[in-house]
């Protein structure tokens, strides 16, 4: 992970026998290879089951265009939210002490706790036919539920947490006194967040909105319950996947969940360059102290 | 010299008005009223003929050494270090600006996106009255759902604390070929759409798959199965258990295991006496993480539990076919339930974390 580790690695005494490291490393590999390598190469194999037209039909076929593009709008309306939520919730928390902090800071994590179902599910209490304010949208000709409001809504409230907790953390541990620096100096409060704050906490808030991002895109259990799952209307790219997957379409299945699968990667590679980058920049920090 | 002092060596600190006078400052530390950790900044200055006699002179700590005094031009620069107290809650506030609105923002959007529509179930399930909620709660599907995800996550939790310590040690411990890329992909499941991960597990695990064949020559059936939910639940939980047990690893003293083994103790009661004890509340953190996410997870379990009623249907999937059948008041009755049960889990890991924190600060 960083490279101080393998310089302060003692040998002797606190190492362990190596038929044990061995046998442990063995029988990790072997466990994450059950579980992670082996379901991440059967996606790709599938996917090209029936070679490589097949996959590119797969794509480009107009239901799964329209459900790519519902997902890319989903993604795009409820990110942006969560962002400026993300960012709004960390400046309080990591640079204020106020009365039931911690109470918000376990809020803020509370869609995590919600099952994904039960998430879709309080959106068609509230705006579904018989729910609290169905009467009342139906009377003025609004579709939330089964339409693509109701799957934004759903995603929004999914991805609520990762921006702002990738970024409360990265502000606590920067502390505030180039912001009071900039203060000091006459910059007014804009200028000292567009120039101070934003350009320090960039990577964290990059990884914050690729995680959210990947989170949007692939909500699958919300955005089910809500969509009704109209094809080429409602249905986004996961619940593309399931209708492909249960008309025993695997090969398509497959092909579109290829596409969701390298997001997920790029994820992953988004989060390992900022570990060690971030790795990077503490130990430049502990070499300057 | 502590590090927020603007004003090293011989560039003169900036003139600007004094904020709040010194003397206050000190007066107000004496009270002791709000720690932070993160500040180490500077907090005032104040013109010399401002400070009470004998308040301080020259460079120097304050009596109850929170803050420390430098001298310039006739001016007194107050500074306090990381993790003194604080000069006041109003000053702090005072310092940046954007306080309000970015608190309001916060929670504005918070009642309206999350808090506003969860309370929806809670309504709804009150105005159902007690007779109609029991008894949706203890039909005998209902309880037979329950029982299967409490059992599964717990088998999969379990699973995952041990495999996640396993896996967290290695990581941090020993170093082989490939050890970065396997670092990273231990957050597949969590960046994985949870319904490409159950097409892949089912398609594995099926009969015809990698795995689900050797399996079915053992005579064994995972997927349509409670064996393929556990797999499933499994899967998802593993990022959580290894993720919060690595950092706590990584940061262990080595000198303590040394000194363990100075004192003639062996490898085994190394572990055991040494590294294990700091280590526990990380790894149950990591099981009840893992525990709350498989208890409410529908995406990856559907494709593979074959949704037989009484056999593999797990407590969010019936809510998901009480909600298809128009059934809405069944379908709270069980959130409410499946909700209690998330919210309790989190109660315990914000306790076990605490706590953690605690001790990791000792």
């Amino acid at each position: 992970m960083n490279a101080t580790k393998t310089k302060t690695l003692p040998d002797g005494v606190t190492e362990d026998p190596p038929w044990i490291r061995r046998l442990l490393i063995a029988t990790a590999l072997l466990f994450l290879v059950l579980f992670l390598f082996v379901p991440l190469a059967a996606i790709f194999k599938e996917a090209f089951s029936n070679g490589l037209a097949e996959y590119w039909w797969a794509l480009s076929d107009p239901d799964a265009l329209a459900a790519i593009r519902l997902t890319l709008l989903a993604t795009v309306i409820a990110v942006p939210l969560n962002l400026i939520f993300g960012i709004a919730a960390s400046w309080a928390i990591a640079n204020f002490e106020f009365r039931g902090k911690s109470v918000l800071v376990s809020l803020i994590d509370l869609p995590l706790a919600v099952s994904p179902v039960i998430a879709g599910m309080v959106f068609v209490l509230l705006f579904g036919t018989n729910g609290l304010l169905g009467a009342w949208l139906e009377a003025h000709h609004l579709k939330i539920i089964f339409a693509t409001p109701g799957i934004v809504l759903a995603t929004a409230f999914v991805t609520f947490p990762f921006v702002a907790r990738e970024l409360i953390p990265v502000m606590q541990a920067r502390g505030s006194e180039e912001e009071e620096a900039a203060l000091v100096l006459g910059a007014s409060g804009w200028q000292m967040f567009w120039r101070v704050t934003l350009p320090n906490i960039r990577w964290g808030l990059l990884y914050g909105t690729i995680l959210c991002c990947a989170r949007a895109m692939g909500e699958f259990g919300a955005v089910s319950v809500v969509s009704g799952h109209i094809r080429g209307l409602t249905n986004t790219m996961t619940l593309h996947v399931e209708i492909l997957y249960n008309e025993y379409n695997f090969a398509a299945a497959f092909a579109v969940a290829s596409l969701l699968t390298l997001l997920a990667l790029v994820t992953l590679a988004a989060k390992s360059l900022l570990a060690r980058r971030s790795g990077r920049a503490g130990q430049d920090s502990e070499e300057l102290a | 010299m502590p590090r927020g002092f603007c004003g090293h060596g011989s560039a003169p600190p900036p003139a600007v008005q004094p904020r709040t006078p010194l003397t206050r400052i000190i007066h107000q530390n004496n009270e002791k009223k709000s720690y932070c950790q993160a500040w180490h900044g500077f907090v005032g200055i104040a013109p010399e003929n401002t400070l009470p006699p004998g308040a301080c002179s020259g460079n120097g700590v304050s009596p109850d050494k929170r803050l420390l005094f430098l001298k310039y031009s006739g001016e007194y620069f107050g500074l306090n270090e990381r993790r003194f107290a604080l000069p006041s809650r109003r000053l702090r506030r005072g310092v940046l600006p954007g306080f309000g609105p970015a608190l309001g923002l916060s929670l504005f959007y918070l009642c309206l996106l999350v808090l506003l529509p969860l309370s929806t179930i809670f309504l709804r399930s009150s105005t159902m009255g007690w007779q109609a909620f029991w008894e949706a709660v203890t039909a005998p599907r209902v309880i037979a759902s329950y029982r299967l995800s409490l059992l599964a996550s717990l088998g999969a939790a379990l699973i995952n604390a041990f495999f996640g310590f396993l896996v967290a040690w290695v990581l941090v411990r020993y170093r082989f070929p490939g050890r970065d890329i396997v670092d990273a992909l231990v957050d597949l499941p969590f960046a994985l759409p949870t319904a490409v991960a159950g097409i892949a597990l089912t398609a594995i695990y099926g009969p015809e798959g990698w795995l689900g064949r050797p399996l079915a020559h053992l005579g064994v059936q995972a997927v349509f199965n409670p064996l393929g939910i556990l797999i499933a639940l499994t899967f998802i939980g593993l990022p959580f258990a290894v993720r919060t047990v690595q950092p706590v690893l990584e940061g262990l003293d080595k000198a303590e295991e040394e000194t363990a083994a100075s004192l003639g103790a062996s490898r085994w009661q190394t572990f055991r006496r040494v590294i294990l004890p700091p280590v526990l509340p990380a790894v149950l953190t990591g099981f009840a993480l893992a525990f709350a996410r498989a208890l409410g997870e529908y995406g990856s379990v559907v494709f593979i539990s074959g949704n037989m009623p009484m056999r593999t249907e797990v407590a969010p999937l019936l809510i998901m076919t009480k909600l298809e059948q128009f059934d809405t008041e069944g379908a709270t009755a069980i959130a409410v339930v499946l909700l209690g049960l998330s919210f309790a889990l989190l109660l315990a890991i914000n306790l076990l974390q605490a706590r953690q924190q605690r001790l990791a600060g000792q």
